[in-house]
């Protein structure tokens, strides 16, 4: 009975699917489609990062919607879909599989252990990885990496220019001598990844940096915390993602270390982050490398087109969050590339290998941003053969208790130290794979 | 020394936190012998339930009835449909069918409430008590007031489970469920009445935690911190899930903090399980658990 119930069920379920599939192609038959671009989305709405995850999506996917709205990229309509990966790797690379046979545009893992994870495949089947202020820092040099780009800034300049920030606030970079910094990190390929740079510095400029790994979910960090207060440190740096990004907020609160003495690497830097820890997280600092709020008129334009009109993927309080906002500049970029392929290739749908070439080219100016309504959103961003990156430059915001404050100006990394790094980072990545690096003009 | 006692004492009260999940997995456990895999879901389903009445501003103590109420419906629900029909089927079949719910209730609870993040602020400061504090030790009042709940909460479950004629019920149907039922216990209204207990347990679990880590998903992963609790006190013992959260906490505290730096740090998770490894060697059914005898 059992069996034949399966069986059944299988039966029916098998016929309306093979009923829909030739009614699907009978509507495309009829109406003929615009050409569509492909651009597959690694998302995670589910599991412990779902916070973040959701808004990262849920901004690039309000920024494609706008795109089709306003009649898409030179009549070329954008075709997103989602993979769910959980913020796990091995689901990350299974995403990978699943889309790369649908002529992707490029691949956004939103997961620098997922990026880490897809280097050499996706280099193989010449699909860019677009990584935006997350990845491998060493990728930024576009002569070993060719199909990977950590647009706007890695986590290697950030990190310097942390220290460039710690140096402002004490009086200089001379005041650096003798501090001490601890390094609050998931342990874990994105939390490890900027050890070795602190390290660099610390020997640079005198100051003592210790690391303070977090393991995975990162849900109770009270011994790390008594360690910390055993260290005595000036300042903590906070590299976390997720639920842990809030939990050292309350523990500092606990061992009364100032919230205005952690500085925040920016996925610890969203409302996720620091609503859940209330009063604690008052004074608070994160690093950005975008505006904060909702005040700029891109994404007005995208409140009054896509969700007053019921569009929106995302729930409307959460437009204009920290990570809302990443999500949107990552679609700008992502278009902005695809339009600067079809300068090159024509206007209709591109390949993964002509996005290669779009995403070295970017030129987004002062201009087009303001063009685009969002100025003041996002920085000008440039890359080139030799520099996948683009820009480098970070701010500083402040939690007042109910919203973000920008607290400083663009703060350069250093640059010199961080290029000599990368270049010797991916020559010795070159060197074990066999790679011949790229001449650049 | 100070400093060691400041450790030692953060350690037993984060070990209470533990003991405050590990006690829901011992009610079910104990009284219809299932492991349930969804302690963890329902802690998260509680506390959305909770946090999101409130944000609707339906006052704490009303939000926190409905939300009681909720979980009884949950746990007559789960009776009828998931356990019922599994009366007499070995155990793994119905712990892998608490591991369905697990992740049903972790759909359901977003489904209904989304899945944002929600701050929770019950009132009580986590900040250090300010004469400890100059005295050199810092301890969280909220850390306090979350052991002072747990052992309220113990002494209500040991009082209803000795002094009832309910909970007599339950101890009966730990013991010898065919016993049982043979002098007119119905097993089905006992284990009612257990996922009741265990999902107020979630609710209390749900909000103390809530407060501290905000009400999302993560919530679900603290049954991570309750598993070395339930194998070093035993599987069946409430007063061995208290114990049990002492030690686990005490001693992974004291593990980060005086091995941890010659290892590289990241103890806090290792140590727990280790500790509960080396347990099973020695001692399988846990401090307080019962061996199971069985005749040849």
């Amino acid at each position: 009975m059992g069996r034949k119930l399966i069986f059944g069920l299988f039966a029916m379920v098998l016929v309306a699917s093979m009923v829909v599939v030739s009614g699907q192609a009978l509507a495309a038959e009829k109406k003929k489609e615009p050409p569509k671009q492909y651009i597959p989305l690694f998302a995670y709405r589910t599991g412990p990062f779902q916070a973040g995850g959701s808004g990262q999506a849920g901004g690039n996917e309000d920024w494609y919607t706008l795109v089709n709205i306003k009649g898409g990229l030179n009549g070329v309509m954008i075709e997103f879909e989602e993979c769910e990966t959980g913020y796990n790797t091995a689901r990350g690379v299974e995403c990978y599989e699943r889309v790369k046979s649908k002529n992707p545009v490029h691949i956004q893992p939103w997961s620098t252990a997922v990026a880490y994870a897809l280097i050499e495949r996706a280099t193989k089947d010449k699909i860019p990885l677009s990584t935006i202020g997350y990845g491998r820092a060493d990728a930024s040099d576009g002569t070993v990496f060719k199909y990977v780009f950590p647009l706007v800034t890695n986590y290697w300049s950030l990190s310097t220019a942390k220290i460039r920030y710690i140096a402002q606030v004490e009086g200089g970079l001379e005041k650096l001598k003798g501090l001490k910094i601890a390094n609050l990190h998931l342990d874990h390929p994105y939390g490890r990844e900027t050890r070795f740079i602190l390290e660099i510095m610390a020997k640079k400029f005198g100051f003592e940096v210790k690391h303070f790994p977090v393991p995975w979910p990162g849900i109770d960090q009270k011994s790390i915390f008594l360690n910390i207060r055993r260290f005595k440190p000036d300042w903590i740096i906070n590299r976390n993602w997720g639920v842990s990004c809030t939990v050292p907020i309350r523990e500092a609160a606990r061992i009364g270390f100032p919230r205005d003495r952690m500085l925040a690497v920016w996925w610890c830097g969203s409302e996720e982050d620091v609503m859940p820890a209330g009063p604690a997280a008052k004074g608070y600092l994160a690093t950005s490398f975008h505006g904060v709020g909702k005040d700029f008129p891109v994404i007005q334009e995208i409140l009054e087109k896509v969700h007053h009109t019921g569009k929106g993927n995302i729930s409307y309080g959460r437009v204009g969050s920290a990570l809302y906002n990443k999500g949107i500049i990552q679609g700008i970029l992502t278009t902005e590339a695809i339009l600067t392929a079809q300068k090159k290739f024509g206007n209709r749908p591109i390949t993964g290998e002509e996005m290669q070439y779009g995403l070295e080219n970017l030129n987004i100016t002062k201009e087009r941003i303001k063009e685009l309504g969002a100025e003041g959103l996002m920085p000008p961003v440039k890359t080139s053969c030799r520099n996948h990156e683009g820009f480098d430059l970070m701010l500083v915001q402040q939690w007042d208790g109910n919203k973000w404050v920008q607290v400083s100006g663009w703060i350069e990394p250093f640059k010199d130290l961080v290029r000599a790094e990368i270049e010797k980072s991916a020559g010795k990545y070159a060197k074990e794979k066999g790679i011949t690096p790229r001449k650049c003009e | 020394m100070l400093f060691f006692l400041e450790v030692i004492l953060s350690g037993l009260l984060a070990g209470v936190m533990y003991s405050l999940v590990a006690i829901g997995f011992v009610l079910i456990l104990k009284a219809s012998g299932v492991f349930n895999f969804a302690q963890g879901a329902m802690v998260l389903f509680a506390a959305l339930t909770f946090v999101c009445l409130l944000e609707k501003a339906i006052p704490f103590w009303a939000a926190f009835f409905i939300t009681l109420a909720v979980m009884i419906v949950l746990a007559v629900a789960i009776e009828r449909i998931v356990l019922r029909p599994l009366v007499a089927k070995p155990p793994i079949i119905l712990f892998m069918a608490t591991i369905g719910l697990a992740f049903f209730l972790e759909g359901l609870g977003q489904g209904i409430w989304g899945a944002d993040v929600h701050g929770l602020n019950i009132g009580i400061p986590d900040d250090p008590f300010e004469w400890l504090m100059n005295k050199g030790i810092l301890i969280s009042q909220f850390d306090l007031v979350a052991a002072f709940i747990a052992a309220i909460l113990v002494t209500v479950l040991v009082l209803f489970f000795h002094k009832t004629a309910t909970g007599t019920a339950l101890m009966a149907v730990s013991d010898d469920p065919e016993a049982a039922q043979s002098v007119g216990i119905s097993l089905r209204w006992i284990w009612v009445i257990t996922w009741s207990i265990s999902g107020f347990v979630a609710l209390v679990a749900g909000i103390m935690w809530g407060t501290r880590l905000g009400v999302q998903y993560s919530l679900s992963l603290i049954v991570l911190k309750a598993l070395p609790v339930l194998i070093l006190g035993g599987f069946e013992s409430i007063a061995g899930a208290i114990i049990a959260g002492l030690i686990i906490g005490a001693s992974e505290k004291l593990a980060d903090v005086y091995i941890g730096p010659y290892v590289g740090g990241g103890l806090e998770n290792f140590f727990p399980y280790f500790l509960a490894m080396v347990f099973l060697c020695f001692r399988p059914y846990g401090l307080f658990g019962r061996e199971a005898i069985e005749r040849v």
